[in-house]
């Protein structure tokens, strides 16, 4: 805890050095702080999810199930998408940037409620503690969906455990969510009108949406779970009574708009990233404003299209199908928009801007493998294979997390104050390029060839496209564990980062690196649109020659 | 068609080429959009890099554009609707004749029943050539029934039928997997399906089971249990007569009309009480637990007979004639 805090940055106070010892975090009000809090903990849980991840590829490396039995293997893909998911994926931008950034964006001074969002980070470090115990005692091995009547009847692992667990994380989830909305609504600084947002701000306003309407509904469902399997109550098992594609309809409800909550803050980064590095306003704030509460509105529309085989009507299949199609259209629309706002620009390279760039790649990929999946005669095939493994980690990995990793190198100097070696960065998000796209570009061809997921052990034909994914996934590996290695080194070593070291627009880059607990001396007063580049010079060409003054 | 490419799964039912065809147009289509947009960004990343003295130009954006690339894009989008829905309408549709196979799933395995009463697991023979109904359901868990080279995959559900139909056109030996997880050895419950030639599949008819035909075994289940005893055929017994019932309209004592198809009678069975047909009272003891799933399937496929057996009983196919012609009098 006490190394995230550099040492010796002088006399000027920043949120870092204004408490010392464990009390101060751990009881902070800060927004930054407990942004930090955060930034630990998903990192550990990253590193936990992505352990579990590389025993599923080295498992899959041989066709036979040597490395692990089939018990174990199951719980090692259930964990696995559970901790990435919910302990990872969800809360990663929104509590981590989103936490550190709105309110300074916004030029206020915090969040709206404090307290809340310090119980938030308890909420999901209770729920998080109750993960590792489920880990520790043995694990679960329902699948991170948790279908019926499997995990209610038949699972004899830890479901109740790892239930409670996602469901307290659920809550830290709404009560971001919930912060946000209220902070975005009334705290905005003067001039600061919803038509001079930053998009960052817009796409986790949309995503707020998204957690406060949906994560109730999963957290509901999955107490109906536990009730069902502690005390026998018919609500899911035929063999009761109950009916188990409900389980489904409740489950998809949220987890489909869950997906959105993932990737669209990661949209947020993307759009802030684009428009620095290219010197350029967004092209068509607005249709990309509305793209992302599009995104939200629709997305709690076409949950069943996780369910073509389930055993629904032909019709509300043709129905779910149909409103997949136009879900798909804001999406397309953002790639266009990001784009054309490079057209005629003055880009300019550095780590963000690569990360950016693999972000626009990976995700027009896994949406348009999306449009398969949409496909009905198609889906019927490729449901349940690694085709959907593949489609659901290009955007997700090659989406979600290489936007994280953008925006964590794009706001590093504001949150640590000083600068990641920029060399090692770009290196990094080219061996996350290569790597993710090795791992995860051959499974597509195994889920048309007919792999179903979630196997051990699988029929020698598969195996050559297997050891790619395999190999590309130890590549993977090591794009992930760089960036944890100079980020942590920089805090001490760094180059000391100015105020605004990209020349960037937004009121982030116009206080102090690391900003002050207080954000902001006096309330600003915003006179521009979002993007004023028009007003601002080139991209310094290194960092280290601003530092000297 | 496209089974010589590398990487490519064997196709060896009608489905499978019309999938394949439509897989081909989004992979070409998907491919051609990358294309563009992976070129316009390096062109863009190129002749728009940072140059001394150059200067962005600011564009505020452009609403002709914005409608014309979301319109294009949905254009497209439809067409992979409309054709994908096409597939699907027919994979879902099994034709009228079709040679019916009973499915019971369970942890871990794939059990089939024949007509004929031959009974198999985790191997499925069946003719090449011909439409083959699967009528599926599970003892336990949500499981999947998927043939990567027929390209149809149907989840199989615990308390109720689910079907899935093919044409096979190659004979061979065949993949088939569960898709749905469904606990410990779910890798483990895979079998083959032997897609044969009729003269062959008429010699495995013979030998590999030799028991009662399934209508047969059904019929002695249905004098065993007593249900002959008030579904009469002839004279009207406590219960309704199942003559010519499958696949009709039924009216129910609550004033719906259901159709009866495999999920009623399935549902008769097991909860009597939960759709009694107009006119009689709910008097039916259930079967649940007193059979085997097996035995259920079976007792199904004799009802199925009697019930396919007089087409032209007139109980239910005057409803809607009385419902369009008497109705302004009738009620």
């Amino acid at each position: 805890m006490a190394t995230a805090a550099p040492v010796e940055l002088g006399e000027r106070e920043s949120y870092l050095n204004a408490g010392h010892g464990f009390k101060s975090w751990l009881l902070t009000r800060d927004h930054k702080r407990i942004s930090m809090l955060y930034l630990l903990s998903v990192t550990f849980f990253f590193f936990i999810g992505g352990i579990f991840a590389l025993l599923i590829r080295l498992e899959l490396l041989t066709p036979a199930g040597d490395l692990v039995q089939s018990d174990t293997y199951n719980k090692l893909f259930t964990m696995h998408g559970q901790v990435m998911v919910f302990f990872f994926l969800i809360p990663a931008v929104p509590a981590v940037l989103g936490n550190f950034l709105i309110p300074i964006m916004i030029g206020a001074k915090d969040l709206a409620f404090p307290r809340i969002n310090l119980l938030s980070w308890y909420f999901y470090i209770g729920g998080g503690l109750l993960m590792v115990y489920t880990i520790l005692v043995g694990g679960v091995d329902t699948g991170w969906t948790f279908y019926t009547p499997l995990s209610t009847e038949f699972a004899n692992t830890h479901v109740i455990t790892a239930i409670l667990g996602i469901f307290l994380a659920g809550f830290s989830s709404i009560l971001t969510g919930l912060n946000f909305i209220v902070t975005i609504h009334r705290m905005r600084a003067p001039g600061m009108t919803w038509n001079r947002l930053p998009l960052f701000v817009w796409s986790h306003y949309a995503t707020s949406i998204i957690q406060v309407l949906g994560t109730p509904v999963v957290a509901i469902t999955l107490v109906l779970v536990a009730l069902e399997r502690l005390f026998h109550l018919g609500i899911f098992n035929p063999q009761l009574g109950g009916d188990p594609l409900l389980f489904q309809h409740l489950f998809w409800f949220y987890s489909h708009p869950a997906v959105y909550i993932m990737i669209l803050p990661g949209m947020g980064i993307v759009s802030e990233i684009v428009c620095c590095f290219s010197r350029k306003r967004i092209f068509g704030y607005q249709a990309m404003a509305m793209a992302v509460l599009g995104i939200a509105v629709l997305g709690f529309l076409v949950w069943a299209h996780h369910m073509f085989v389930a055993g629904i009507s032909v019709y509300s299949a043709l129905v779910f199908s149909l409103l997949s199609y136009f879900v798909a259209v804001p999406s397309a629309v953002k790639v266009f928009n990001w784009t054309a706002t490079m057209y005629k620009g003055s880009i300019s390279f550095q780590t963000p801007m690569l990360y950016a760039f693999g972000f626009i790649g990976l995700f027009t990929i896994g949406g348009l493998t999306g449009l398969f999946l949409a496909c009905l005669g198609v889906d019927v095939h490729v449901t349940d294979t690694y085709f959907v493994i593949a489609h659901f980690h290009y955007v997700m990995v090659g989406g979600m997390v290489v936007a994280y990793l953008g925006g964590m190198h794009f706001w590093w100097p504001k949150i640590s104050g000083r600068m990641y070696p920029e060399f090692w960065g770009k290196l990094a998000a080219l061996i996350v390029f290569i790597g993710f796209n090795l791992t995860f570009f051959p499974q597509f061809i195994l889920g048309y060839m007919g792999m179903p997921r979630r196997y051990h052990a699988y029929p020698a034909e598969f195996q050559i496209l297997n050891v790619l994914s395999t190999a590309g996934a130890t590549v993977l590996a090591v794009g992930y564990l760089l960036p944890m290695i100079y980020f942590v080194w920089s805090m001490r070593y760094g180059p000391i980062a100015p105020a605004n070291p990209w020349n960037a627009a937004g009121l982030e880059w116009q206080i102090p690196s690391p900003p002050p607990t207080e954000n902001f001396e006096e309330e600003p007063v915003v006179t521009w649109e979002a993007y004023n580049y028009e007003d601002l010079g080139a991209v310094p060409e290194k960092q280290e020659v601003s530092v000297g003054h | 068609m496209f089974s010589r490419l590398p990487f490519w799964p064997d196709a060896a039912s009608t489905n499978a080429t019309h999938v394949d065809a439509l897989y081909i147009f989004l992979v070409m289509v998907s491919a051609i959009m990358t294309v563009l947009i992976f070129a316009t960004l390096v062109f863009f990343a190129v002749k728009f890099r940072k140059r001394p003295g150059v200067k962005p130009e600011q564009i505020e954006g452009s609403k002709i554009l914005e409608i014309t690339w979301s319109t294009i894009p949905f254009g497209v989008f439809l067409a992979f609707f409309v054709w994908g829905a096409v597939i699907f309408f027919q994979e879902r549709t099994p034709p009228q004749d079709a040679t019916e196979v009973y499915t019971v799933a369970k942890q871990w395995m794939w059990k089939f029943e024949h007509a004929g009463g031959q009974r198999e697991i985790n191997e499925l023979h069946v003719p090449v050539g011909r439409d083959v109904k699967m009528i599926m359901t599970s003892q336990d868990v949500i499981h999947s029934f998927y043939i990567p080279a027929f390209r149809i995959k149907q989840d199989v559900l615990p308390g109720r039928y689910t079907t899935e139909w093919f044409h096979a056109t190659k004979p061979g030996t065949y993949h088939l997997f569960c898709a749905e997880y469904c606990g410990t050895e779910h890798s483990g419950m895979i079998g083959w399906v032997v897609v044969m030639d009729p003269r062959d599949y008429q010699a495995w008819l013979t030998t590999g089971g030799g028991n009662q035909p399934m209508t047969d075994t059904g019929a002695k289940l249905f004098s065993d249990l007593g249900c002959v005893m008030c579904h009469r055929a002839d004279t009207p017994g406590r219960g309704p007569s199942l003559v010519g019932i499958y696949n009709r309209p039924v009216q129910l004592e609550d004033g719906r009309t259901i159709v009866a198809d495999d999920n009623y009678i399935r549902e008769s069975i097991m909860e009597p009480n939960a759709k009694v047909v107009k006119g009689f009272r709910p008097i039916m003891p259930t079967l649940q637990g007193q059979i085997s799933d097996d035995q259920l399937n079976e007792l199904i496929a004799y009802v199925k007979s009697i019930g396919q057996s007089q087409m032209t009983e007139p109980e239910t196919t005057q409803q809607p004639a009385s419902a369009a012609g008497a109705a302004p009098t009738g009620q």
